[in-house]
C-alpha cells in the first residue's frame, strides 16, 4: 500500500526526523517473464508503464533501464512545455500532453512543479513575423491558446529584452502561449516511476539490454545485463540508443543521433518570470526555481554518443543572449552538459508499431521530448495494449517515411532543430 | 569539438567542416524503378552506428572539398580519413 503524500504525512515524518518515508519504488530483480517490458527508465518510458497499468490494466510489466531512472534525457533538458505547433497532427499530439500536464501533479499526488509561465516565441526579421503570425492562426484554428505580440508587447512582458531597433538582430515582434511554461524534470520521472510501481510495475535500474530475442516476425524476449527476460511486447523508448536497440532486432531507423547542450548560469533573485524563445538567434532562457538561468543551445551536425558537444555551440548562444539581454553580461556560467538526441528526418517522433511483431518504437523526439511526456506516454501505452495506433498518434507512424507523408515540423516549430 | 586532418589542407578545427552524414549510400542507379521501400531506404534509413562509423564531410570553411572519414561515435576518435573515390579502410 502506497502512502500518500500530504501535509499531515509531511508533519507526521517531520517528528521521526525524516528518516521513515516510504520508498517511493522498490527495486526488484527481473521477474522471468513480463506480459510488457519497457526499455528505458526515462519520462516517457515511464510514463509508458504507468499508463499501461492506469488505463489498460497490464501490471505484470517491467521497466529497464541501463542507468539509472532519469539519468539521461528527462535529467537534461530544459523543462520547457508548450504545444504552438504549427501541423494540425503535432499540435493534436503537443496539446494532448499539454492537458496531461495541467493536472499530472494531482493526478500523481507528486508536485511536478508544473508551472504555466508562458512561452514567448520572438520574431526577428520579415520572414519570421509572417511565420510567427500564421502559426497563431494555425494554433488558434487547432483551439490552441495564442496571441501575436507587437515589439512593445514583447518589451511590456519581458522587460529585459533590449528591443532596441539598432541591434544586430532586432525584436520584430513575438507569440505567447499563456497555457505553456515549465516542470520540474527529475520529479516527472520520479512521480511516474512511483505511480507506476505502486501499480505492480517492476521498475529494474542497472539493466541494460543487450539483445532482442526474436522468432521469425515475432519479439520473443529481451537479453539483458541481469538475464533473459520473456515477453511478447517490448516497448523501445531508448531516446538518442533508439538506433542501438533497433540495430539489435535487425531494423533501421530514419535516425540521427547528436549532442545537445544545455547550460546553467549561477543563482540570482527572480529577474525573467516566463520562458523566452528565439529561434533565429537560437538563444532560449528561462529561470529555474533555484535562480539559475537555464539556457538551451543547439545541436553538433555530426552523430556523435558523446554526451559532450562542441564549444562554440555554447558560444554562438551565449552571444545572441548577450545581445537580447544586456542585464546578463556579468552573469557567470555555473554548469553545462550534454544529452544525445535522436532528430528524425521531419523533426518529428516516431510512435509506432513495427514490421516486427511486438516491437514498438517511440523515439525521435529530437530537441524537444520533454514537454510530450505524459500525452507520449499515453499514447505509446494505447499503441502497445492495442496493437493499433490512438488517433493523435496515428500520423507518426514509422510508415509515413515510405508513403511521404511526413509530418515536417522542421522549421515550422518555433524552433530550430 | 575535436580536430580533422583535411586531406588537402592538414589539421583544421572542426568547427570549419560541416558533417555531411552516413558515407558510401549509393545513388540508385535506375531511380525510377525503386519502389517506395526502397526510396524510403536511401533516403531517410541510417545505420547511426554508436561506435565505428563510415561518413563523409566537407571542408566547408576551408578548400570546400568532401572527403570521408572513419569516426568512433562513441567517443569522437577519428581512425581514418581518405578521399573520395579511394576505397574504404578494412575495419
Amino acid at each position: 500500500m502506497r502512502n500518500k503524500y500530504s501535509v499531515f504525512s509531511l508533519i507526521k515524518n517531520a517528528l521521526s526526523y525524516h528518516e521513515n518515508w516510504q520508498r517511493a519504488w522498490k527495486d526488484p530483480a527481473p521477474k522471468k517473464e513480463y506480459d510488457a517490458v519497457i526499455v528505458g527508465g526515462g519520462g516517457h518510458g515511464l510514463a509508458t508503464a504507468y499508463y499501461l497499468a492506469k488505463k489498460h490494466n497490464m501490471n505484470n510489466i517491467a521497466v529497464v533501464e541501463k542507468g539509472w531512472i532519469g539519468g539521461g534525457n528527462t535529467g537534461r533538458n530544459t523543462t520547457i512545455i508548450r504545444s504552438n505547433y504549427l501541423w494540425d497532427a503535432s499540435a493534436g499530439l503537443y496539446d494532448h500532453a499539454l492537458k496531461i500536464w495541467e493536472g499530472l501533479s494531482q493526478e500523481l499526488n507528486y508536485n511536478v512543479m508544473f508551472s504555466q509561465r508562458g512561452v514567448m516565441n520572438l520574431a526577428h526579421n520579415l520572414q519570421d513575423v509572417r511565420d510567427l503570425k500564421r502559426r497563431t492562426h494555425a494554433n488558434r484554428l487547432n483551439g490552441i491558446d495564442a496571441v501575436y505580440l507587437s515589439t512593445e508587447e514583447v518589451k511590456k512582458f519581458c522587460p529585459i529584452i533590449n528591443t532596441s531597433p539598432d541591434i544586430r538582430y532586432p525584436v520584430l515582434g513575438g507569440t505567447l502561449q499563456r497555457r505553456a511554461g515549465t516542470a520540474r524534470h527529475d520529479a516527472v520521472a520520479w512521480g511516474y516511476a512511483r505511480g507506476a510501481d505502486a501499480m505492480g510495475v517492476d521498475i529494474i535500474q542497472n539493466c541494460e539490454v543487450k539483445g532482442i530475442k526474436r522468432n521469425g516476425d515475432s519479439v520473443e524476449g529481451i537479453e539483458t545485463t541481469k538475464g533473459f527476460i520473456k515477453t511478447k511486447k517490448v516497448g523501445v523508448v531508448a531516446a538518442g540508443h533508439s538506433s542501438v536497440i533497433a540495430n539489435m532486432a535487425g531494423l533501421r531507423l530514419p535516425l540521427e543521433s547528436k549532442p545537445l547542450q544545455a547550460l546553467v548560469s549561477e543563482p540570482v533573485k527572480p529577474i525573467i518570470d516566463t520562458v523566452v524563445m528565439s529561434n533565429a538567434v537560437h538563444a532560449y532562457v528561462s529561470q529555474s526555481d533555484k535562480g539559475e538561468l537555464v539556457i538551451g543551445a543547439g545541436t553538433d551536425d555530426y552523430v556523435s554518443y558523446t554526451q559532450k558537444g562542441s564549444h562554440q555551440i555554447v558560444e554562438g548562444t551565449l552571444n545572441a543572449i548577450l545581445e537580447l539581454y544586456p542585464i546578463f553580461s556579468r552573469m557567470r556560467m555555473l554548469r553545462q552538459w550534454g544529452g544525445i538526441v535522436d532528430i528524425c528526418p521531419d523533426a518529428s517522433p516516431i510512435l509506432s508499431k513495427t514490421s516486427i511483431k511486438g516491437l514498438y518504437f517511440n523515439c525521435g523526439w529530437g530537441t524537444g521530448g520533454f514537454k510530450a511526456t505524459p500525452g507520449s506516454g499515453d499514447l505509446f501505452a494505447h499503441t502497445i495494449a492495442n496493437d493499433e495506433p490512438h488517433k493523435l498518434n496515428a500520423a507518426f507512424n514509422l510508415n509515413r517515411f515510405v508513403s511521404g507523408d511526413l509530418v515536417d515540423e522542421h522549421g515550422a516549430a518555433a524552433v530550430a532543430h | 569539438m575535436f580536430l580533422i586532418n583535411c586531406p588537402y589542407c592538414g589539421e583544421r578545427d572542426q568547427q570549419e567542416f560541416k558533417a555531411g552524414g552516413e558515407a558510401h549510400i549509393e545513388r540508385p542507379k535506375q531511380p525510377t524503378e525503386l519502389s517506395d521501400d526502397e526510396w524510403a531506404e536511401y533516403l531517410f534509413m541510417r545505420k547511426n552506428i554508436k561506435g565505428v562509423q563510415f561518413e563523409r564531410w566537407n571542408h566547408a570553411h576551408g578548400c570546400r572539398k568532401w572527403f570521408n572519414m572513419v569516426r568512433d561515435t562513441s567517443n569522437d576518435e577519428i581512425k581514418a580519413i581518405y578521399k573520395m573515390g579511394e576505397k574504404p579502410p578494412a575495419q
